[in-house]
């Protein structure tokens, strides 16, 4: 066997106390695409971190490309080959394309006088090597998110890499985009540069992976061969819990449509839309990140009102202008972007949860009824398992999956009976995101909540979801029930 | 040329430069004062002591900061200046104060540095602080009050002129100081520190996205610090400038000057939220508040109105520069979506 490119062995590192990674390793064979793979809060970025110079590792050796790294720096990092794409890729917005391309370059070889002509050199040759067509004075700002991570990569690859570590390269990224990634990729492979790829997404795992490193609260639970992986052992692997998958049946579904669009259109975004929606049932939303399957749900629930069509509440016509509308109408609304539009951050647990129905815990002397408010609250964190010592801590305390408990919590306390969702499992660890789709299914079956669930995750559409919409260029191209739909079916109404 | 074109007009310089020729007009039509030799000098002359600050302003802007205590600290290095040379019965010439300004000035803005850039604290707190500390320290300490004497040099160096203009109607003559060079001094190093060098470029990247900078290789703190120190020497300078044009050190006079100075770098297109801003924008608004301010009573705005009319040019100005914005990336959206649709 070849001799490893990276390996880490018997890493350990405390923050104040925290054990955050205990004795794990990890090895990187030369030209291998490896995934690492865990929950939030599991230890893989601050393994990376630790490999990559960001943090100094409590104990344990790293020895990469046959020579063992003591106290490194990030700079010692990237002259040895270890280059990290984070989250954010790095870039500076306000700089020109050309700039953010040879400023590291010009860092290492400790320029201090700027030369465009030089910086110009540096960036032609960083993107002719993946092909990447972009023009350099251009601010990077103003690129889509795609973009900028070729940005990244362009960069990274200027150093010599040997091995690049991306970390969730693909969370922001259409379809699409996330298949050109992947090309990019093959094609570094193909050049001899190792992949570490951090991800939780299973699917993604399984199509580009060769090897796979799972940890699980600090701990390496388990490495090998992606070949030999499936679902169900992934799911557990993760989490340490087992979930049994079952396909959504609406049951218990009422006669009459308690919401009801007809024509719906909102001018530039979607047109001639019509449903119906009953009591008990899920119903799916799906269409790639441009089909106006955001814009409708934002529609439905007043943000954006509509330009033409109507909504029916259970027969009745209802005028939808605003939030405020919708939630007197009884429609609540867990948005796309529960970090900027969802919840409020610095604010505890507590508000959050009572904050939408705020008016109705009023004493007899309107003021504010604190025992009402603390029984509410009580009730919610129980019944959707928020995990949190103390519902007084603030919400950014929370991990994704929790603060999704609280922004449904918020609009169940509301009592709607029609519920949509935008992109509910968004960011979500795998553990809360069974919780979540087990609680909606639940909040189907048993309250009759009528519930829209709009999601590009076709896994989570057609194992949730009674019945399916797809969208595309804001029309309904295609709608069916769930039982025996395949993903490419959906896919094919979808590009 | 068609591209610079529209890089020219998608640049908020060009709107703030076509602001300031329209007011110029105005100016000139209904008084003819305008465009004559000396009101163009006295203008340049106004302009040295805010253009300094607004430099100074500007750098700490484009690294994603705030400074409000570069007049307070102006005026300590100033007084502490002046007042030690005239104790000592210094005789020589302007370089001794402005060596010592620059000297005051750099220990005083480490000061602010030390807290934020190497313990990363809030810079409009430390600074409001530092104002405090500061102006504290020059009326207690120093138990400062007005000096109607300043040493010769300085004094020297105050009237002196490059050139004079007069006005062929009505025979006033203007100076243009030799301090103007100064101040061209130092808006050539900044420019050629910003533009010209990887600390300058670091600036711009830490105030883009620190965590980044930090990641590319910028040491942020120290970079973050000598940022300060620079302002602090560019500000102590301005202030012994100030004191040598008016020929007296008023310790109070020059406090309240940053709100002032901070809008017209922010109406020149300077980001307040860091990263972004060009130089010469910077120049020219400050230009546009020193007109403004130096040039009403001009078309008979009586000097109470003044203040008015400074404040709705900042609310207008920096509005509409916002509005812009908005609409710019309202438009490329669109633009996305509709070459998306055809595409298909």
């Amino acid at each position: 066997m070849a001799q490893a490119l990276l390996k880490a062995v018997d890493i350990n590192k405390s923050f104040a106390g925290v054990h955050a990674l205990k004795n794990v390793s990890l090895e990187i064979m030369p030209g291998e695409i490896h995934c690492l793979a865990g929950e939030n809060g599991c230890g893989k970025s601050t393994l990376i971190k630790i490999i990559s110079g960001v943090y100094e590792r409590d104990s344990g050796t790293i020895e990469f490309n046959g020579k063992q790294l003591g106290k490194i720096n990030p700079i010692d990092a990237i002259t040895n080959g270890i280059q990290v794409i984070y989250q954010d890729f790095s870039v500076f917005p306000n700089l020109t394309v050309m700039e953010n391309l040879a400023l590291n370059t010009e860092l290492a070889a400790k320029r201090r006088v700027v030369s465009r002509k030089r910086m110009r050199r540096i960036a032609e040759e960083a993107v002719a090597k993946i092909n990447f067509q972009v023009d350099l004075d251009q601010l990077v700002g103003n690129l889509s998110v795609a973009e900028k991570q070729m940005v990244a990569i362009s960069r990274a690859l200027m150093f010599n890499a040997k091995l690049i570590i991306m970390d969730e390269p693909t969370t922001a990224l259409t379809k699409k985009e996330v298949q050109a990634l992947f090309q990019i990729i093959l094609k570094l492979k193909e050049q001899g540069i190792a992949i570490l790829f951090v991800s939780h997404k299973l699917d993604e795992v399984f199509e580009i992976s060769e090897r796979f490193t799972i940890f699980r609260s600090g701990e390496l639970v388990v490495t090998g061969r992606t070949a030999d992986l499936n679902e169900q052992k992934f799911t557990y692997y993760m989490t340490g819990r087992e979930f049994q998958n079952k396909p959504f049946t609406a049951e218990k579904v009422t006669e009459a449509p308690i919401l009801s669009v007809r024509d719906l259109g909102l001018e530039g975004h979607f047109a001639d839309i019509s449903f119906d929606l009953r009591g008990g049932e899920i119903l799916g939303i799906t269409g790639l990140l441009d089909s106006g399957r955001s814009e409708l749900a934002l529609t439905l629930f007043g943000v954006r009102p509509a330009t033409s069509g109507q909504i029916l509440r259970s027969g009745k016509e209802v005028s939808i202008r605003s939030p405020r509308d919708a939630i007197r109408s009884k429609i609540g609304f867990v948005p796309e972007d529960r970090l900027s539009e969802g919840l409020f951050l610095p604010q505890s647990i507590a508000d959050n949860i009572v904050i939408s129905e705020i008016d109705k815990l009023r004493t007899a002397h309107r003021t504010f009824d604190e025992k009402k408010r603390q029984a509410e609250i009580d009730k919610w964190v129980k019944e959707l398992a928020i995990a949190t010592p103390n519902p007084d801590n603030a919400c950014a305390t929370l991990s994704g999956g929790n603060q999704q408990r609280v922004v449904l919590a918020k609009w169940l306390a509301c009592n709607p009976d029609v519920l949509i969702l935008n992109g509910p499992t968004v960011g979500v660890d795998i553990g809360s995101k069974h919780d979540i789709h087990a609680f909606l299914q639940g909040l189907a079956r048993d309250a009759g909540m009528g519930i829209i669930l709009i999601s590009d995750d076709l896994p989570e559409v057609i194992g949730n979801c009674s019945r399916l919409l797809v969208l595309k260029d804001g029309r309904v191209t295609f709608e069916s029930s769930t039982q025996d739909l395949k993903e490419p079916t959906i896919l094919s109404h979808m590009m | 040329m068609h591209k610079t074109l529209k890089k020219l007009t998608g640049r908020n310089e060009s709107y703030v430069f076509l602001i300031l020729l329209a007011l110029g007009l105005l100016i000139q039509i209904r008084s003819g004062q305008f465009f004559t030799g000396n009101n163009l000098v006295d203008i340049a002359s106004a302009m040295i002591v805010p253009g300094m600050f607004a430099v100074g302003a500007f750098l700490v802007l484009i690294s994603g900061g705030i400074d409000v205590s570069f007049p307070a600290l102006a005026s300590l290095a100033a007084y502490a200046t002046t007042k030690s040379l005239l104790d000592a019965g210094y005789v020589g010439g302007v370089w001794l104060p402005i060596l010592m300004a620059l000297v005051i000035g750099a220990i005083l803005g480490a000061f602010n540095g030390l807290f934020i850039g190497y313990f990363d604290l809030n810079a409009m707190i430390i600074t409001l602080g530092a104002s405090s500390v500061f102006k504290g320290f020059m009326q207690g300490t120093l138990e400062s009050k007005q000096l109607a004497v300043i040493p010769t040099g300085m004094k020297a160096f105050g009237t002196s002129a490059l050139f004079t203009a007069t006005n062929r109607v009505s025979g006033i003559t203007s100076r243009m100081p030799v301090a103007f060079l100064v101040f061209v001094a130092v808006v050539a190093v900044a420019w050629f520190l910003l533009n010209k060098t990887y600390f300058g470029r670091g600036i711009y990247a830490i105030g883009g996205n620190p965590a980044s900078a930090k990641a590319a290789g910028f040491n942020v703190k120290r970079t973050k610090f000598f940022v300060f120190v620079i302002v602090g020497m560019i500000s102590a300078v301005a202030g012994v400038i100030r004191v040598c044009m008016m020929q007296q050190c008023h310790p109070t006079n020059m406090l309240g000057m940053e709100m002032n100075i901070i809008a017209g770098v922010v109406l020149g297109g300077t980001a307040i939220t860091g990263g972004a801003g060009t130089l010469t924008g910077c120049m020219l608004g400050t230009l546009l508040i020193v007109m403004v301010e130096n040039s009403m009573i001009l078309i008979g705005v009586p000097t109470t109105w003044k203040d008015v009319f400074v404040g709705a040019l900042i609310v207008i100005g920096t509005g509409i520069s916002a509005m812009q914005v908005k609409r710019a990336s309202h438009a490329a959206d669109k633009a996305k979506k509709i070459t998306g649709k055809e595409a298909v």
